[in-house]
């Protein structure tokens, strides 16, 4: 096609564009016309993308599309999901689908809940210099820093439940000036905590107990032997639970072990 | 894109009735559960699983005649993406006691087991670790965990009934016997359940359940389980990740064992050749072939690979006619269309309500029920709300969780929903959602028993690429659970068959061949390949353009 037909093409596309609200976008340096309502991601896979990387739950929690991206006059570096970003126009963006992060292995049996195991496995926790950049680049608004200040102070707790929102897409990496991986740091945080310092549910033990007994093996036994009409009886009669009821709720009859 | 003008008035129908109906629920007066009857009616007349002209017979393998969705029939009914003669099977690239396919959380709990076991893994994903529909799953986790008030025999009767009574009893029953440990296998690992301050659990209700058995951490809890087990599974020197390595077929040996798989590296695309001892499929669910034609909660490669790759080998289906629609995807804005608005809302209090404000289901039917009842809504009744983009959906009245359990609630418990509708300047602790059902679950799947075996010795399965468990329909907490305890299970499995029954032979794609042989028999006249891998959202006129992009195997 010469010059002039592909210009004439894509003037005409522009002018097209108007009425079907196409606006244009950059990927990584290149330009294409997209409508305006879709996500970073759906337009993408307009204009004839097919994701390998940067693509995952299309539903904002699993930190596969972490998108940096640019406005014309606009010094800001802004970030989003692409899953969850609407497009906006002439923006120029790219996707970090990954970014390198040293995760420090260790065997969690022996862990204990104390917080010099974290600074033992990561050291370099205490090369941040509390610039703020990971929580200004955080797509899910975690006050990362702050996290990585628990954590310094020793406050697991904090640490681990401030930090629980993280979908571990590593762009808080990407900008840390103290070379930290801070998702992995909350990752063993949260961990640590919901082992070792939240209190345990012991009621577990004992349910563990009954299901395994003989008396509810017993109980299962004689319904999986039972005919589908009585079956049927036995799920009308159920007894339900109330939602607007206590924790202290028993049913009238307690049948089963 | 916040409400429109058009919506924000219709949101004050909803906030005009919405007194009365908070009365209703604080003196415990529920809208009327539907009979077994009217509930028959419903699914019957509005479900899409119900619709004759959504299936067709199958023509070809193991389970040839059973009547299943066109889109699995369009999978299995096709050729494998390789010419098996161009295999190199004597190359054998890796080789490992346990192979595990897929690296969501059956796998993962799969592979945890397997290596406490003493085995050594290689756990193979078409995308990275933990891309799977567990990330995704929001409402929470089953157990029978307070034993004052509950019993796994209510858990199977519950279970059982959601599930039409087609449950198979034995793996039903080793469901809600295994469940409590699953609870305590994971809090030993670090999941951060959402407690009370003695560390008792949180539970709620959910459609079809009878007592509060809802465990969960916020509204992501599948997220929090997912990377703290895939975090451990990165601790095991025994475990080796290998991502965006799909399977394209499974490999038997001369014995007609399972042997380990072909890999086909995405980026680079090389095909590899694994060597297993046992091989455990876990490749997930069907959401991205977008069955009749409905919008998705799943994740991006939910696309019934392990289906096709189990079926050649020669595992049956079972119950593959039946796709769970859940009942509440968003509907808007149009950038989450589908986005998985969790059960966990209605379990909390939330209404279902139509364009006048009215209720018309009760809000915790079994999954199946609620949707065909919020389809019947739109499509005969008319009292739907039309969206933007000229689709229907009806409103999940989340403001009256705050309302009836206290400012912050919603902001609390479902910090991931309320976070991604904030973007869009909805804050949905003042303003209901709109919602239509979603494709979210295939019930049905590939047979298995309760050891996680397949009629192929050496074939393991677990997770939601498997039929049985669930019946006909799952309910909301199940799924989560299915993957634990029978990925565990799997992996205990696979680790005793490989010290015990494994046997070396020489590796053979001979079950391919024949499959195409049967193919060409059947008279099926097709240049589909499979498996699909990735789903494909081009705009059509540029891949009408993608001349060489997409690869046809003939």
């Amino acid at each position: 096609m010469a010059d002039k037909e592909r210009t004439e093409t894509i003037n005409k596309k522009e002018a097209e564009t108007e009425e079907a609200k196409l606006i244009p976008v950059y990927v990584m340096g290149k330009r294409y016309l997209v409508p305006e309502t879709l996500t970073i991601m759906k337009a993408l896979e307009y204009a004839g993308y097919q994701f390998i990387r940067g693509c995952g739950c299309r539903g904002g929690i699993c930190g596969a599309c972490a998108t940096v991206y640019r406005k014309p006059g606009d010094y800001h570096l802004r970030v989003g999901l692409a899953c969850q970003t609407v497009v906006e126009p002439d923006m120029y963006l790219t996707q970090i689908p990954f970014y390198p992060a040293n995760r420090a292995s260790y065997d969690f049996e022996k862990l204990t809940a104390g917080p010099e195991e974290i600074f033992k496995l990561y050291p370099e926790v205490f090369r941040c210099i509390a610039c703020n950049s990971c929580t200004k680049v955080c797509p899910m608004d975690v006050q990362v820093m702050d996290v990585i200040s628990a954590v310094k102070q020793g406050n697991i707790e904090r640490a681990a439940t401030l930090s629980f929102s993280c979908i571990q897409c590593g762009l808080c990496v990407s900008r840390c000036m103290g070379e930290l991986p801070q998702y992995h740091i909350m990752q063993l945080a949260r961990r640590i905590y919901g082992s070792r310092i939240a209190p345990r549910a012991e009621h577990l033990n004992e349910a563990v107990e009954v299901a395994k007994s003989e008396k509810c093996q017993q109980a299962l036994q004689k319904l999986m032997k039972s005919d589908v009409k009585q079956l049927r009886e036995l799920y009308k009669s159920r007894e339900m639970e109330p939602e607007m009821a206590g924790e202290d709720w028993t049913p009238a009859k307690h049948d089963y072990p | 894109m916040p409400y429109t003008e058009e919506l924000t008035n219709l949101i004050k129908v909803v906030e005009k009735t919405r007194p009365q109906r908070l009365a209703r629920k604080k003196k415990g007066e529920e809208f009327p559960r539907m009979s077994p009857d009217e509930a028959d009616e419903v699914l019957k007349k509005f479900h899409p699983d119900y619709k004759g002209e959504g299936r067709r017979e199958l023509k070809v393998g193991p389970s040839k005649g059973d009547r299943i969705p066109h889109e699995f029939a369009d999978l299995l009914e096709a050729w494998s993406r390789i010419n098996p003669d161009y295999i190199d099977l004597s190359r054998v690239d890796m080789e490992t006691d346990i192979l595990i396919i897929g690296g969501g959380g059956a796998g993962t709990a799969a592979a945890l087991l397997a290596e406490q076991n003493g085995a050594r893994v290689l756990l193979v994903t078409k995308l990275r670790h933990g891309d799977a529909n567990t990330m995704m799953a929001e409402g929470g986790i089953q157990a029978a965990s307070k034993v004052e008030k509950d019993s796994p025999c209510v858990h199977y009767l519950d279970t059982l009934g959601g599930g039409h009574f087609k449950n198979e009893p034995e793996l039903l029953s080793t469901l809600v016997t295994e469940a409590p440990g699953v609870l305590k296998w994971l809090e030993g690992l670090g999941v951060m359940f959402s407690k009370f301050p003695d560390g008792r659990l949180h539970t709620l209700l959910g459609g079809g359940i009878s007592r509060k058995r809802m465990h969960y951490c916020s509204d992501i809890t599948g997220a929090e389980i997912m990377r703290t087990i895939r975090d451990e599974a990165r601790n095991k020197e025994n475990i080796t990740v290998l991502e965006f390595s799909p399977t394209i077929e499974l490999i038997l040996n001369e014995h007609g064992h399972c042997a380990g798989a072909v890999l086909y590296n995405l980026e680079t695309e090389e095909y590899l050749i694994v060597k297993a001892k046992a091989t455990i499929l876990a490749t997930g669910g069907c959401g991205r072939l977008h069955i009749q034609g409905f919008m998705t909660t799943n994740h991006y490669g939910a696309t019934a690979d392990g289906i096709v790759l189990g079926y050649r080998a020669g595992v049956k289906l079972k119950l593959l006619h039946t796709i769970q629609y859940h009942p509440t995807g968003a509907v808007f804005p149009e950038q989450v269309e589908g986005l998985l608005i969790t059960e966990k809302f209605r379990g909390a209090g939330a209404n279902l309500v139509n364009i006048d404000g009215e209720q018309f289901v009760y809000e915790r039917e079994p999954r199946d029920v609620e949707s065909a009842a919020i389809i019947r809504e739109c499509l005969e009744t008319g009292k739907g709300v039309p969206t933007p983009t000229g689709k229907l959906g009806v409103w999940l009245d989340s403001p009256m969780i705050d309302i009836l359990m206290g400012e912050g609630t919603v902001e609390r418990e479902f910090l991931g929903k309320f976070i991604v509708y904030r973007r869009f300047d909805i804050d949905i602790a003042k303003q209901p959602m709109l919602i239509y059902p979603t494709l979210h679950y295939q019930n049905g799947g590939l047979e298995y028993n309760a050891r996680g075996e397949t009629s192929v010795p050496g074939l393991f399965i677990a997770g939601e690429v498997s039929g049985g468990v669930h019946g006909e329909n799952r309910l909301i907490g199940n799924s989560l659970l299915d993957v634990l305890v029978f990925g565990r299970i799997a992996g205990e499995s696979a680790s005793g068959y490989t010290r015990d029954k494994a046997k070396d032979g020489r590796l053979s794609l001979q079950h391919v061949k024949d499959y195409h042989h049967d193919l060409e028999k059947s008279g099926v006249v097709t240049d589909r390949v499979a498996p699909i891998l990735l789903p494909d959202y081009a705009n059509p006129e540029v891949r009408e353009r993608q001349l060489t992009a997409h690869h046809v195997n003939k």
